[in-house]
């Protein structure tokens, strides 16, 4: 099998780059603000985007991820906006992933979810509060559908739990950069290296980095060492301050472009 | 009847396991394994044993109450007084057993979520005892509701964290709890105030709180020279009823009985009955019955009781209701509030305004099961904290 993430990985491989993975959560800043975001940063350059799929309670996530959220769920969006803005990236051409905490797949139902996706365009889904062990039905659907289950590893991981979570990943690693929750930072955490060479050292999937990159100069930073960057909370604050939709559109194409950019100079 | 629920994976028949972010992963490991090695070592048992009979005031004693029994069908009632523990409530049998294993992994700081505020207590008293730094994760609306517990986890040294995000009310606290762990995990214990949560919570919470069921168990066999017909217990999160169930589970003739809040009644919604109510799901790291909209999203829930607002049960219920070993009933706060006034009028007893459900629960049951039959209540918590919202609902100026 192979996905549009996995042939993404291997035309930035073959142009020695990492890949610019954006994050906005479905329904935000509005139901077609959203799929207006998702057009304006694959028109910037984005190489995938990920959707996130809004939860009442988001225990990875910093504030800025969960005002979001609380906005996208007051506007009611549901499972089918979720699917919706897969299709509206596909359509646009870029590679699309969901990002959802357990509770909504399982109340969807895990097999018909892991359609949906597929039948969307989608490529794979994050499930950062799924650990491998209770992965079992998931992991089933997931190669049913011919997705990729995408799983986080963290600083604390050790070293055999990272090959034993890498065993079950596909499409890339999903690497934590910080302890901690999503939300931007002002540098990027010395752990990140050393966990994306610890990662390296037992699988040779794509390895992208999450948590805390917000500016072209982090971009260029991790991808010296990563595959792939993947930067939410600095999209979503761009698109909580601005003054009105369009300016918070015009905002997040200009960081797009900025990121594209240090995604490109990294080596 | 062998029912098995203290498998080592951490499941109880499909419920509970682990629905955590991989960061945590080594902290529950660890947790986990700290845990197992701790309930053989006979050092550490010894120092949980004299905790309780020289601070906690253990072994608790029961109390028979044939005046309020007169208003349930005149069964032979019996309460067990989880109330007179230091700090009011069972929870201390549980903060006592987590703070010693905070000690013995090496760790200095330990955080809380707490809903009306005596876990918080409860947290912030161990703490004390034992030198370590603690911080209570508390709903903002909560600490407006129950300020005085605010101000006691103060005067303890706690520090007390008002959450501003979603419902501002327990889960939220919770949810802001896992964050800092997420964040801190490597000196930092998260101590859970109930038998919910990613194993090893809800199989570890139960351990330290089993003693109420192994000590009231042969009080009341030294008492009335048989077993009780049924146990009965107010379930929120579910650690004091688990905790005076589990002695009695293989006991096949004992019908163990939990109270779920019902809030302005099942069928309006607005409610905190879980198994009730509710449908499986995950909430917090462990599957189980959970408060939940058709998108899987967490319904929030409603109570007069804050102890019992909370809409998640530990998964080890969820497992007992499916298997028909312990029953699930809801008893809505009016009923509730009867209960606690008759308690309060014909014993001299103020119970915690959780407890006045399985008091509630005990009125409906009794008069089922008729005067010859024993039922055995956890009293699980005094009534201190709930003078104000008791006097306001009887109208009685403050």
């Amino acid at each position: 099998m192979s996905t549009s993430l996995d042939r993404l990985f291997e035309k930035v491989r073959a142009e020695n780059r990492a890949a610019l993975i954006a994050y906005i959560p479905a329904g935000f800043p509005s139901i077609d603000g959203c799929k207006k975001a998702i057009a304006a940063l694959a028109a910037a350059g984005v190489d995938a985007i990920e959707i996130g799929f809004p939860y009442s309670d988001p225990v990875m996530d910093g504030p800025t991820i969960q005002e979001a959220a609380d906005i996208s769920l007051r506007a009611g969006t549901n499972a089918a906006d979720v699917f919706a803005a897969l299709k509206t990236a596909s359509d646009c051409g870029v590679a699309s992933v969901v990002m959802t905490y357990w509770n909504p797949i399982e109340k969807y139902g895990v097999d018909k979810f892991a359609q949906a996706i597929s039948e969307n365009g989608g490529s794979g889904v994050i499930t950062p509060d799924l650990p491998i062990e209770e992965s079992v039905q998931w992991l089933v659907a997931t190669d049913k559908y011919e997705i990729n289950p995408i799983y986080v590893v963290a600083p604390s991981s050790s070293d055999e739990r990272i090959g034993k979570v890498t065993s079950k990943t596909s499409g890339f690693v999903y690497a934590a950069s910080i302890m901690g929750v999503t939300g931007a930072r002002t540098s990027v955490s010395v752990d990140a290296r050393d966990l994306v060479s610890r990662v390296r050292s037992k699988t040779s999937l794509p390895i992208a980095v999450g948590l805390g990159v917000s500016t072209r100069e982090q971009a260029r930073e991790v991808a010296g060492y990563a595959d792939g960057v993947i930067v939410g909370s600095a999209f979503i604050k761009l698109l909580l301050n601005a003054t009105s939709e369009k300016d918070g559109l015009d905002a997040i194409s200009a960081l797009a472009t900025e990121l594209v950019a240090g995604v490109r100079e990294g080596r | 009847m062998i029912v098995e629920t203290n498998a080592l994976d951490g499941h109880f028949g499909e419920y509970g396991g682990r629905f955590v972010p991989e960061a945590l992963i080594g902290a529950l490991n660890e947790l986990e394994a700290a845990h197992i090695s701790s309930q053989k070592d006979p050092v550490f048992l010894a120092e949980l044993a004299q905790l309780h009979r020289t601070y906690t005031g253990r072994p608790s004693i029961i109390t028979e109450v044939p005046r309020f029994a007169a208003h349930a069908g005149g069964a032979r009632i019996l309460l067990k007084r989880e109330d007179l523990n230091h700090t009011g409530s069972h929870k201390i049998n549980n903060v006592l057993g987590q703070a010693l294993l905070t000690k013995r992994m090496g760790k200095k700081r330990i955080i809380a979520e707490t809903g009306a505020g005596q876990h918080g207590v409860a947290s912030a008293t161990a703490a004390a005892l034992m030198g370590l730094e603690c911080v209570v994760y508390m709903g903002e609306e909560d600490t407006r509701r129950q300020s005085l517990n605010v101000a006691r986890m103060k005067l303890l040294g706690a520090q007390v964290v008002p959450v501003t995000s979603g419902s501002r009310t327990l889960k939220d606290a919770i949810n802001e709890a896992m964050r800092d762990w997420v964040t801190n995990v490597a000196d930092t214990h998260y101590l859970l105030g109930t038998v919910a949560g990613p194993h090893p919570f809800p199989t570890m919470v139960r351990d330290f709180h089993k003693i109420i069921g192994e000590e009231s168990r042969e009080q009341v066999l030294a008492l009335t020279g048989k077993l009780p017909d049924a146990v009965l217990a107010c379930v929120g999160g579910g650690s004091n009823a688990i905790g005076i169930f589990h002695a009695f589970i293989p006991d096949a003739g004992v019908r163990l009985i939990g109270f779920e809040a019902g809030g302005d009644g099942v069928e309006t919604g607005r409610h905190a009955a879980t198994i009730s109510g509710g449908s499986p799901g995950v909430l917090h790291g462990t599957r189980s019955y959970v408060l939940q909209d058709e998108n899987g999203q967490t319904v929030e829930s409603h109570s007069i009781s804050a102890g019992l607002d909370y809409p998640g049960v530990g998964p080890e219920h969820a497992y007992l209701h499916d298997i028909g070993r312990a029953e699930y009933r809801a008893i809505n706060d009016d009923q509730a509030m009867e209960a606690f006034s008759l308690l309060c009028t014909t014993e001299g007893v103020i119970p915690a305004i959780e407890t006045a459900h399985a008091l509630a629960g005990a009125m409906i049951i009794g008069k089922e099961v008729g005067p010859d039959a024993t039922l055995l209540i956890n009293l699980s918590g005094r009534g201190d904290k709930d003078v104000q919202t008791a006097a306001q609902y009887f109208g009685i100026p403050l």
